[in-house]
């Protein structure tokens, strides 16, 4: 168990940089979930701390020791890798007990950890399969079981449930979840999917471009995104982003005919131009004045909720989420009303505009 | 159902094109050239130094039959002889005097005859010469010869696989400076055959006064770079995360060569030692440069040895040429497919 | 992600349990002897890593094989420049004094270069020309051959692995073997003047006669070599797809503009690589040739080869400079070939 820095932290193959400075500081036991679009630098980062990957500058700490020039093997740490990489000549038992032997361990406290580990995850009556003969999901749990015999310090996880078909990924996601309640190592775990993102992790760092755009709780990032690309990237469906424009302070209005919007504009002018973040469960059908008139152009009834898209002159597509089976159907209006409360505004440069500033 | 049938069945048409008549043609005189000359080899090598001299040569080892008749010491060969009397009779020939030859009945060997010898037709029946093979064993250093190819065969292969998968792997895991110019000498000396370096080989050979030496045989060969090649084109497919894998599992590099990469490669390994078995074995001008003792002799140059020398015993010659078919024998019929799959893949051999 | 690439898996054959019994018995008892290796091998390697670094053992593992390559490629190069370029008979460099171009210059000293006879070192050149026709007549039945072989094997015939194995199995016979078999067929009293004076001929010695010794070799070089190129060939002819001959089909293509239009241009790739493959064996020819005929009559079936063996190794006086120019001289041709097939290779890919 321990907690892991990260200093500066740049790379860079060739001229290209993929990440260009990265400081992060990470507790003992934490949950950290890396996330981010494909390219966004995650998969490298989490090399690059798993010693796989040099870094071109910056340092590395675990436990308040610089192990930036210490090769893979040295550092302690397990990986669990998006194909597993099981080795498929051996039995699942010779896949966990591999690493246990190159560390010198007795044969029989080795023998005691691949068995402990291999009840922990149910895989008992595998033991003597190889990779080939094991299921999808299977498969993934030997990967982290390789992870778990070695009680390194750290755990990392690249995207370990990508090969995954959906239901089974809900299911791992939860039983992931429990295993760290029940070892409490401190877990990296890299995504590129959100929604793994809000519910496994203590904190998520949303990563683009090789670069930190936002470290926080789930609900931190939910409630608070620092910037348009945190909002837009966190949440399901989508947060909806409308060009605004400030009319006063405390005031701005949607496109160039809407109703004017309460809402905090700090040191904003008057006259410029913002983006208006508004969630889609975060939107109430007007019963009397809206602030807002849409078309709809298509419906999704999921039976517990209902999904409007709807647009109207002007504007992206809007998605207006609905809790129950709310009956309308295509090409009716849809007169709505923003929640004051749940209101992002956003500047010209994407930065959250928040109050005092 | 009746061939011919058989072989109209595969078409939906049902109809003969002639290009189909020419094919099946050419395939059936491709059996009779490509398979004929090897049984007449096996066919022969079972015949008797005097049935391989006879011409017309006959096709089955035929030898003539020979009986013991009380009285004479000698066993007598075995005639069949037509009397004046236009009777014919198996008759032992005693003795040949001009174009009369003297022949007694074996069932009554009182009774003796004068017979034309343009009357005698030869009573021959099949008999393997088995002691072709036998007597080689005995009488020449053969087994010295087998033993040799076995012996660099089998240690040249080794070797070869070793030090070529650590090259491959090398090659394929690792980036380091200098990789491109390794690839480039590897690619290069694709195409240097032995001959152009035959010379100075054997000067190298002799410094390490190796010469007659069948370590003089399996070292210079053994770093082949198609091997190099081959196994570095296979072991690029190997999932990179298994390497790193095994490196967070703190595996050594050299585990990780022993432990995970070479099992994975079993197939292309396989391949290559397929290959050098077949070099090996088959290697002739180097051997014949660098080996003058005939203690040090492999097969292929014990045979071309005994070409020379045993110009009249090709009973011996063609048994052993038999021998030394055995291990290919066994290699094309159980790996056919796979050194197939190998030549297609990788355009080598 | 773990069902790795299986390009070279071997197929099922009948006697796979048997097989697989014995490999799994010998896999046993090669994996404890292996287990046992690595232990041994397996600390000083860490130790060793220890010292290097990581990424350093790159070096480490292509250590053994470039000791190798460089002992027995790069310095015999070396070496042979440096013979070609000293005189004397030593076979140690230092020994020998430097005499310049001179070696080359009495290679090339001809009269006329279109008549070997009139050259200082006829054998040479002689070895020239017939390496020359016998490359041009083996190619072209090489490549006319393998291509009929390969279209007619890749028809929907029944028993197809089998032919397929007919005319692939001499691939592996080593030359020796090849030539003693043909060399039984073609004596005087051998199978074929057998068949010769059945149908009323004559006997024919065909190792006497220069024509008949080049056509014989060129005719043992192809039965012998002709089910490599085939393979190629049939690798090639399998890869096209096989909708393009039902599209063909559809549009009701007569067969030879099949084979015209469609079948030849997506096999030019394979094509190029059998004739440069051909070419280059062919100049290298040394091994059949020299067992089936010995390089005559005269030296109406010396190779180049056969000429730089026996210059160097086989003549009374060893003469190592004259050999090395004429090996130098070899090896550039085949570099000229071999660049020949690297840039047709890429151009293909």
């Amino acid at each position: 168990m321990a907690g892991l820095t990260l200093k500066g932290v740049r790379k860079a193959y060739g001229t290209i940089a993929v990440i260009h400075g990265v400081d992060l500081a990470i507790a003992d036991g934490e949950f950290i979930v890396f996330v981010g679009p494909s390219g966004c630098g995650k998969s490298t980062l989490l090399r690059i701390i798993a010693g796989l990957e040099d870094v071109t500058d910056g340092e590395i700490a675990i436990d308040g020791l610089d192990v930036t020039r210490v090769p893979a093997s040295d550092r302690g740490l397990a990986m669990v890798f998006q194909s597993y990489a099981l080795y498929p000549h051996m039995t699942v038992y010779k896949n966990m007990a591999f690493a246990l032997e190159n560390m010198g361990l007795a044969h029989t406290e080795t023998d005691g950890r691949v068995r402990r580990a291999a009840k922990m995850l149910r895989l008992t009556e595998y033991l003597e399969r190889k990779p080939k003969a094991l299921s999808g999901g299977q498969r993934q749990r030997v990967a982290i079981g390789r992870a778990i015999v070695r009680d390194p310090k750290i755990f990392l996880l690249d995207e370990p449930l990508s090969n995954l078909d959906a239901e089974l990924r809900v299911a791992t996601r939860k039983e992931l979840a429990a295993l760290h309640a029940e070892i409490g190592g401190t877990m990296i775990y890299v995504t590129h999917d959100q929604v793994e993102a809000m519910t496994m992790a203590h904190r998520i760092v949303v990563l683009r471009g090789g670069r930190i755009e936002q470290v926080g709780t789930p609900l931190d990032l939910y409630n608070r995104p620092d910037n348009l690309f945190v909002a837009g990237f966190i949440g399901s469906p989508r947060m909806n982003l409308l060009p605004v424009q400030v009319i006063s302070p405390g005031l701005v209005r949607v496109g160039e005919t809407g109703e004017p919007i309460k809402v905090t504009t700090g040191s904003l002018a008057v006259g410029a131009s913002a983006t208006l973040g508004v969630r889609p469960e975060h939107i109430a059908l007007a019963d009397g004045a809206a602030d807002l008139t849409l078309t709809i152009d298509l419906v999704e009834q999921l039976g517990g909720d209902t999904y409007f898209y709807a647009s109207a002159p002007g504007l992206p597509q809007i998605t207006v989420r609905q809790n129950g089976q709310a009956l309308r159907g295509r090409g009716e209006t849809l007169p709505v009303r923003f929640e004051p409360a749940h209101l992002h505004l956003f500047d010209a440069q994407g930065a959250a505009v928040r109050p005092g500033r | 159902m009746k061939p011919i049938q058989l072989l109209r069945a595969r078409r939906r048409s049902g109809h003969w094109h002639w290009t189909d008549i020419a094919a099946y043609a050419y395939l059936g005189l491709g059996v009779i050239l490509m398979f004929g000359p090897v049984v007449w080899l096996v066919l022969s090598s079972f015949k008797t130094q005097a049935s391989l001299l006879e011409f017309p040569p006959s096709l089955l080892p035929l030898s003539q039959q020979e009986v013991r008749i009380a009285g004479f010491p000698q066993p007598l060969p075995l005639f069949a002889a037509t009397l004046d009397n236009g009777e014919r009779r198996e008759l032992a020939q005693i003795r040949r005097i001009g174009l009369i030859a003297q022949m007694v009945d074996p069932a009554d060997p009182k009774q003796q005859y004068r017979v034309a010898t343009a009357k005698l037709a030869p009573v021959r029946h099949l008999s393997f010469m088995t002691s072709n093979y036998t007597e080689p064993l005995q009488k020449f250093a053969f087994t010295r010869y087998l033993w040799n190819s076995v012996f660099v065969t089998m240690i040249a292969t080794l070797i070869t696989l070793l030090i070529n998968s650590m090259a491959a792997y090398a090659l394929s895991i690792y980036e380091f400076r200098g990789k491109t110019i390794a690839m480039l000498m590897v690619i290069g000396t694709l195409m240097i055959p032995i001959t152009i370096i035959l010379v100075p080989v054997y000067l190298v050979v002799t410094k390490l006064g190796l010469v007659n030496s069948l370590w003089a045989v399996i070292l210079p060969g053994a770093a082949t770079p198609t091997g190099v090649f081959l196994l570095r084109q296979y072991m690029l497919t190997l999932p990179r995360d298994l390497i790193e894998a095994a490196r967070m599992d703190k595996a050594s590099e050299w585990q990780i060569y022993w432990r995970i990469v070479m099992p994975l490669a079993a197939p292309a390994l396989a391949v290559l030692a397929i290959f050098s078995i077949m070099w090996r074995w088959n290697e002739f001008l180097w051997p014949l440069a660098v080996l003058t003792k005939s203690e040090s002799f492999t097969l292929q140059i014990g045979l071309n040895a005994f070409q020379g020398e045993l110009q009249t015993q090709w009973n011996y010659l063609l048994a052993m040429t038999v021998v030394s078919l055995i291990p290919v024998a066994l290699v094309f019929v159980f790996l056919q497919r796979f050194i197939a799959t190998g030549i297609a893949n990788t355009g080598m051999k | 992600m773990t069902d790795l690439p299986t390009g070279i898996e071997p197929q099922a054959a009948p006697t796979a349990s048997l097989l697989a019994r014995l490999r799994r018995a010998g896999g046993t008892a090669f994996g404890a002897v292996l287990g046992a290796l690595l232990r041994l091998v397996d600390r000083p390697m860490r130790l060793l890593q220890q010292l290097v670094g990581e990424r350093r053992m790159a070096y480490v593992f292509l250590l053994p094989n470039l000791v190798f390559f460089s002992l027995f490629v790069f310095v015999p190069l070396a070496i042979d420049l440096v013979f070609s370029f000293t005189g004397g008979e030593s076979l140690f460099p230092s020994q020998r004094p430097y005499v310049g171009t001179d070696q080359y210059a009495y290679l090339f000293d001809c009269g006329s270069f279109f008549d070997p006879a009139s050259c200082r070192v006829d054998h040479f050149w002689r070895g020239v020309a017939n390496t020359l026709r016998f490359t041009i007549f083996q190619l072209v039945s090489m490549v006319t051959f393998s291509l009929v072989t390969a279209l007619v094997l890749n028809m929907p015939i029944r028993g197809r692995g089998f032919f397929r194995a007919v005319y692939f199995f001499p691939v592996l016979l080593s030359p020796v073997v090849v030539a003693l078999v043909w060399k039984w067929i073609l004596q005087r009293d051998g199978l074929l003047n057998a068949g010769l004076t059945m149908i009323g001929g004559q006997k024919i010695l065909f190792f006497v006669d220069p024509g008949w010794a080049m056509f014989w070799s060129v005719f043992v070089s192809v039965w012998a070599h002709m089910g490599f190129y085939t393979l190629i060939l049939l690798a090639g002819l399998q890869a096209i797809p096989a909708d393009l001959y039902e599209a063909a089909q559809m549009d009701a293509t007569p067969r030879w503009r099949v084979l015209w239009r469609i079948t030849l241009p997506l096999l030019w790739p394979n094509l190029i690589v059998v004739i440069v493959l051909a070419l280059i064996r062919g100049v290298q020819t040394f091994d059949e040739v020299f067992v089936l005929t010995g390089g005559g009559p005269g030296t109406a079936t010396l190779m180049i080869v056969q000429y730089i063996y026996e210059t160097a190794f086989a003549s009374q006086v060893q003469n190592f400079g004259l050999a090395a120019a004429a090996s130098i001289v070899l090896g550039v041709v085949l570099f000229l070939l071999t660049l020949a097939q690297l840039s047709r290779t890429r151009s293909a890919s």
